[in-house]
């Protein structure tokens, strides 16, 4: 009799978690888990007649019996390395001058004009580099009235012009991290630092950079993340060359109506970025516990 | 006469409409403690930025051990500094940080482990290179601040009020390890703070500043016995400070009355003409305190005087109390030993002071 109210906090009190985790959890579950599932079945079947389906790795077979699948699978891991890369190297000295050296409204006004690319969609933005490299577009032209080109270039679909697009789309989310690793860094540092006689390399290397690193490495993984799984940059400026793995599951899904083959291939660029991303992590010396707390 | 370490000539520096440093030049001698005492925003920081080259003067030279050093940058000049807040680099452990200087000279990998063992345990804190820099308590880490500078053997180490973020005993203890350390290695020091119980008891010499320009520089004992400015007499020390206008002036002795009208009896420092504002200043150990009058005995001017509050501070207490008269409040600091130890508050007293130890100063109309 006694514990009947006891125990009824008890019951009140779980009911109250499951109320708040709710909503978290029906996300997880129904939007993410499920759907992974489902796909994962859907991989390990294969039609041998119509409406009939067995069970089978044929798909993932297909993967690697075929040079064309692998070729991609490798071209979209190393571009997507090199565009992070490329967007570290820009970003770092625009996160340097608006967490060190910027000041109350040149800060806020640097932080604005990384920001304002956002407001337009991905595909604006796109469509908007087209513009500006297509044959008949503002560059080319512009080179050859300049007399440096002596026709206008299709500056289009080619592999730079990928990594241009991807490095512009990523470049907010790696400058914010990075800004937030940087303003933790306090000035008395570097100065001690030159006071003991090291020099700007040095200091960045063994100061800057150590204490950065956190944020490097969380800006890494995100801008890695979205670029092996952007679909509409590398296809609307590589084109046909592009040659981007996401295009190869969307053809498969889309335009082929073969789920099972795209859920495969879904399934093998998440194993790859899972594996490049914890690659990176080991090689950074980093746990992936304190690189997200920093982003 | 070597060398001073550091020389300054008519060094200024300028902030838009603000002037930070006032043409200001001084000397200081190798192997001394020499400390900038001022309260904030007098110039000090400015002034010791501009010795450790992390900012250029607007005129004037600054010379280290006979090298001019416009120009020179800071990781250039023999001139190392402690920070404030002593910015050891939380990434490496306790022996990168004191190593730190010697990896960038190039010094070979086995010569620095053997250099910063050695100076760790000259800092007391022998063994430690392995430690992280959030193991170590407050003053293990000044020590640690203080040993990446001075393994590096620089004409000069510059301290920023390192003082300031320590508790009071952890102070105490460390204004006596710094003065050991600075006589027991030899480097010259200079070191800024605001705290003038620092300076006093750490310097060789002391410049007191204020708004950019020197005050007085000298010996901690002529700072504290003979000020030369109200400013220095007003900030060392403590002190009773006693506005009024001089109603006779003999030499150097003046007479002066307050705006109640109490009469005192000064030293003047400077000149000061009969009619004048001045403003005196008696400290509160030269005031001798008695029951009553008889007990004091003649050959000082005395006063009664009825007590309103006694500050008990172990050897360092003092009463409050107001002269009868005029109200006038007074500081004197209690003998120590004891012997007033009953004293209550309403009491009635006698006080009174030797005219030859008070300092007064002409008020400058101007300023």
């Amino acid at each position: 009799m006694s514990t009947d109210p006891a125990r009824l906090h008890k019951l009140q009190t779980r009911l109250l978690w499951g109320l708040l985790l709710a909503p978290a959890l029906f996300w997880l579950i129904g939007l993410i888990v499920l759907p992974h599932v489902e796909l994962a079945l859907l991989s390990l079947r294969v039609r041998v007649a119509p409406r009939v389906y067995e069970p089978s790795i044929a798909q993932y077979r297909t993967f690697f019996e075929e040079p064309l699948y692998w070729h991609t699978f490798v071209r979209t891991a190393v571009m997507s390395v090199i565009a992070t890369a490329l967007t570290l190297l820009l970003a770092f000295p625009i996160a340097w001058t608006i967490a060190k050296i910027a000041r109350g409204r040149t800060r806020a006004l640097m932080f604005v004009l990384c920001l304002i690319p956002f407001w337009v969609s991905e595909t604006v933005r796109t469509l908007g580099w087209m513009i500006l490299l297509r044959e008949s577009g503002v560059l080319p032209q512009a080179l050859a009235a300049l007399g440096l080109t002596a026709v206008p270039l299709e500056l289009l679909y080619h592999d730079t012009t990928i990594l241009v697009g991807l490095v512009y789309t990523s470049l907010l989310f790696m400058v914010v991290p990075l800004i937030g690793a940087l303003d933790t860094l306090d000035d008395s540092l570097i100065e001690a630092a030159y006071d003991l006689g090291g020099s700007g390399l040095t200091i960045l290397r063994d100061i800057v950079i150590p204490h950065a690193a956190p944020g490097i490495t969380a800006g890494c993984i995100v801008v890695f993340m979205l670029t092996l799984g952007n679909y509409l940059t590398p296809t609307l400026l590589g084109g046909k060359n592009s040659l981007w793995f996401t295009e190869q599951i969307y053809t498969q899904f889309i335009t082929r109506f073969n789920w099972e083959q795209g859920a495969a291939f879904g399934f093998l660029l998440l194993v790859l970025s899972t594996a490049i991303v914890w690659l990176g992590l080991k090689l950074a010396g980093q746990k992936f516990g304190d690189v997200m707390r920093r982003t | 006469m070597p060398t001073p370490d550091l020389e300054a000539s008519n060094v200024g520096k300028v902030y838009g409409a603000h002037v930070a440093v006032d043409g200001l030049s001084f000397e200081v001698q190798r192997g001394s403690f020499f400390s900038i005492l001022g309260p904030s925003g007098c110039g000090k920081t400015t002034l010791l930025r501009l010795i450790a080259g992390f900012l250029a003067p607007d005129r004037g030279e600054i010379r280290i051990g006979g090298q001019p050093m416009n120009g020179v940058a800071p990781n250039r000049r023999p001139v190392n500094m402690v920070f404030q807040h002593l910015a050891l680099f939380p990434m490496m452990s306790v022996g990168e940080n004191v190593g730190y200087g010697l990896a960038r000279r190039g010094v070979a990998r086995g010569e620095i482990a053997r250099r910063v063992g050695a100076m760790l345990e000259r800092v007391g804190l022998a063994g430690a290179q392995g430690k992280r820099v959030d193991q170590l308590s407050g003053g293990q880490k000044q020590r640690v601040a203080i040993a990446r500078s001075l393994v590096l053997e620089p004409t000069l180490l510059l301290l920023d009020e390192p003082l300031g973020a320590l508790d009071l005993k952890l102070r105490e203890h460390m204004k006596i390890e710094l003065k050991q350390l600075q006589a027991a290695f030899g480097t010259t020091f200079v070191y800024i703070t605001h705290d003038q119980s620092e300076a006093l008891v750490l310097s060789d010499q002391v410049a007191v500043m204020n708004a950019g320009r020197f005050e007085q520089l000298g010996t901690p004992q002529s700072l504290y016995y003979s000020p030369a400015t109200a400013f220095v007499a007003g900030f060392v020390g403590n002190n009773n400070r006693i506005a009024g206008r001089a109603t006779g002036v003999a030499g150097e002795a003046v007479e002066l009355v307050t705006d109640e009208g109490l009469y005192l009896f000064a030293r003047r420092s400077g000149p000061v003409a009969q009619g004048d504002a001045v403003e005196a200043f008696v400290r509160p150990e030269i005031m001798s305190l008695a029951r009553n009058r008889a007990e004091l005995g003649d050959g000082q001017p005395a006063y009664d005087g009825r007590v309103e509050s006694l500050l008990f501070d172990g050897a360092n207490s003092a009463v409050l109390l107001r002269e009868s008269a005029t109200q006038r409040e007074f500081r004197i600091a209690l003998p120590q030993t004891g012997r007033f130890a009953d004293l209550k508050a309403g009491e009635s007293v006698a006080f009174g002071f030797d005219p030859q130890q008070a300092v007064c100063f002409g008020v400058d109309r101007a300023s």
